[in-house]
């Protein structure tokens, strides 16, 4: 059951890189888990600790002044590469709800809007506002209000954002999506038998 | 005047909401790592999978290479999921290729090779390399973990309209060029985020000359520039690659079936939102030197320098990617020394690949200190390997020759590499550490990979094979 998202009033971490992968945000070999708990031990992995497993001081994760921050800020095309899941997972493990960027990688956004987590579309002048803002005042607020639709960053600057009216619904309200669509059963057996007709080779089973 | 897309589309929507179109799902292909939490949330919530018979089940990105894998996996995780999907599927009544089943793979392989991934269809997994059965005029894409639970419980996915772009190749390849090759220019020339919200058409007189194998090469790299979906339109060539194979039509529908595919082209008069031309006729073998694929650049080229970039984002982003990569601007690619070669994964590890390697492999041998791996992406490349004498090239001249699986494609099984290595590969991510932790990446095609197991470095196989 997927989380409900209302508005955010939180500590905004700023992570200055393009085309962060989801490799990056949780690498592969923390995937061998059939839960979805527990995941944000291993988020941003590579850059939060070196290779003795010592934490990167200067990784905006580990300084102080954005610790317990709840949006992050990032550049463009994030959560590009493969469609695992388990970055959402990760990202909301480790205490966020929403991440900020001038664009993400259709899968990304997609599992994100499954788990309650918010992924907000912002033009690439004002991302790059907030990231500067927060850079030079680390500890400055972000708010995020998904019913009104904007984005306040630390300085009091108002950004606009687009979100679909049924994902809106849906994280409003944490609907359970397959629950919806079960509900158009019938419309879902009359297209199968229609296809049936149409191209039967389309429905033999596979066989094991 | 629809595109290939938009005809496949259209005799897939179940119902409309708003924007999003209900999309019925004909296929779905399931792994291990993806789909353990979206068979619990459906136990969890006391509901079945809805359609059984239209999904086959094969464990990879996990299992080890070794011929020990039968006896036991070592590692625990691994060991888990393998068996929760052996549960799984078995439990839901799910065809699977388990791991000692002769025709397991790599699970963008297998669907093809079986003959289940036809023009027309709409097929789904929870991975993102999908798209690489659009090359059969297909719909593919990859899903999340939450949208593999839905099709299991409805066969079916919401979903929004892509825009549509068209990649026209023209011209005939130069001998060692290779589809890899052209895709690796398509995304440096789009860029990593340049097909976001498309989906991608590849058409031109130089796909239609292109082997299925090699059609599937370049859809499987359309995720690499952001496109979730690629398409190729059926032809001859599909259907030939088609015919008898186990779970393509049977005769008694084949006629039916082939008429209906021979509909599915996009209509000339088509509109596109972006359309790309790309001239192959002087296209040279490429290399990757950064961090994304977008990387690319002709292997008799250097490493590019930051300081010449004008954009301030792109320039940091450079230099970010030379320093994890320890290259300094100006270096020739020809002079970067490797320590390990891959050869594999769902972008290259097909027969045509093998044979492609083998035959710049054959009577030549593997460079000190370089270990090299050959992990075809199948049992049945395997077999036909071995039929056709491959194996004995590959390990005459020293190469390994493993179990098929995903392999070093991405640091998740014994197969990787260690920090501060460099790997030559015909896999499709360069990203930071995805061959393992502190890894470092150069992609490349089967027959430029052979080239620098032999050579230890990059090398142009022009001139290896000369
Ligand atoms: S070979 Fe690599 S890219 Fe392909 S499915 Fe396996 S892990 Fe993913």
């Amino acid at each position: 059951m997927r989380e409900k998202f209302l508005s955010l009033s939180t500590v905004g971490v700023p992570l200055d890189r393009v085309n962060v992968d989801t490799d990056a945000i949780i690498p592969a070999r923390y995937l061998k888990t059939i839960k979805r708990t527990g995941l944000g031990e291993g988020l941003f992995f590579a850059w939060r600790y070196d290779m003795d497993g010592k934490e990167r001081p200067d990784f905006p994760l580990n300084r102080p002044e954005f610790r317990g921050g709840e949006v992050l800020v990032a550049g463009e095309n994030f959560g590009c590469g493969s469609s695992r899941e388990h970055a959402v997972w990760a990202l909301m493990d480790f205490g966020f709800r929403a991440v900020i960027a001038p664009s993400f990688s259709d899968i990304f956004h997609n599992n994100c809007l499954k788990n309650g987590m918010l992924p907000v579309t912002l033009p690439a002048a004002a991302v790059r506002s907030l990231i500067d803002a927060l850079l030079a005042a680390p500890g400055g607020k972000i708010r995020v209000d998904l019913e009104g639709q904007t984005v306040t960053g630390p300085n009091g600057d108002i950004h606009a954002f687009g979100v679909a009216s049924f994902a809106k619904t849906c994280l409003l309200e944490g609907l359970d999506e397959i629950a919806l669509t079960l509900a158009s059963a019938g419309e879902l057996d009359r297209y199968e038998r229609e296809r049936k007709k149409a191209t039967p080779w389309l429905f033999l089973d596979l066989p094991g | 005047m629809p595109t290939l897309f938009e005809k496949v589309r259209d005799r897939h929507v179940v119902t409309v909401r708003g924007d999003d179109v209900l999309l019925y799902v004909d296929r779905h292909l399931v792994h291990e790592v993806t789909s353990p939490q979206a068979f619990a949330g459906l136990s969890a919530a006391g509901r079945s999978v809805r359609r059984p018979g239209a999904m086959l089940a094969v464990p990879d990105h996990n299992v080890p290479t070794t011929p020990d894998r039968s006896v036991r996996i070592e590692d625990r995780g691994s060991r888990e999921q393998i068996q929760a999907l052996r549960e799984n599927a078995l439990g839901a009544g799910i065809a699977l290729f388990d791991i000692d089943d002769p025709r397991q793979g790599i699970v963008h392989i297998i669907g093809p090779e079986s003959g289940l991934v036809q023009p027309g269809i709409t097929v789904v997994c929870g991975d993102s390399h999908t798209g690489t059965l659009g090359a059969f005029g297909a719909i593919a894409f990859g899903i999340g973990t939450s949208e593999v639970e839905h099709v299991l419980a409805t066969q079916a996915l919401w979903q929004k309209m892509p825009l549509q772009m068209r990649v026209v190749v023209t011209g005939t390849l130069r001998p060692f060029v290779t589809p890899k090759d052209v895709i690796l220019a398509v995304i440096a020339e789009i860029g990593a985020a340049g097909g976001t919200g498309y989906a991608l058409e590849f058409s031109g007189e130089t796909l239609r000359r292109m082997s299925m194998e090699g059609r599937m090469t370049m859809c499987n790299m359309t995720i690499e520039a952001g496109a979730r979906f690629g398409l190729i339109a059926p032809d001859e060539v599909t259907f030939a690659y088609l015919s008898g194979r186990p779970l393509a039509p049977p005769p008694s529908l084949w006629d039916a079936a082939v008429a209906d595919w021979k509909t599915l082209p996009s209509d000339p008069d088509a509109t596109w939102d972006r359309e790309v031309a790309l001239d192959a006729s002087n296209l040279e073998p490429h290399v990757t030197w950064g961090t994304s694929p977008q990387d690319a650049l002709p292997v008799g080229g250097v490493v590019p320098d930051p300081e010449k970039q004008e954009d301030p984002g792109e320039r940091a982003r450079m230099l970010r990617a030379l320093e994890y990569m320890a290259l300094s601007p100006g270096t020739r690619m020809t002079d970067i020394p490797v320590d390990k070669v891959f050869i594999g994964s769902c972008t290259n590890s097909r027969i045509e690949d093998l044979r492609a390697a083998a035959a710049v492999a054959k009577g030549r041998t593997v460079a000190p200190g370089v270990t090299a791996l050959v992990v075809p992406g199948s049992g049945l490349v395997k077999r036909q390997a071995e039929e056709e004498g491959l194996d004995r090239v590959f390990l005459d001249a020293g190469f390994q020759w493993r179990l098929p699986g995903c392999s070093m494609c991405l640091g998740m099984n014994p197969d990787k590499l260690k920090p501060g290595e460099r790997c030559a590969s015909t896999s499709n991510r360069n990203f930071e550490g995805r061959q393992g932790p502190g890894g470092r990446t150069h992609l490349m095609s089967p027959a430029m990979a052979a080239a620098a197991a032999v050579s230890g470095r990059i090398a142009d196989v022009r001139e290896v094979a000369r």
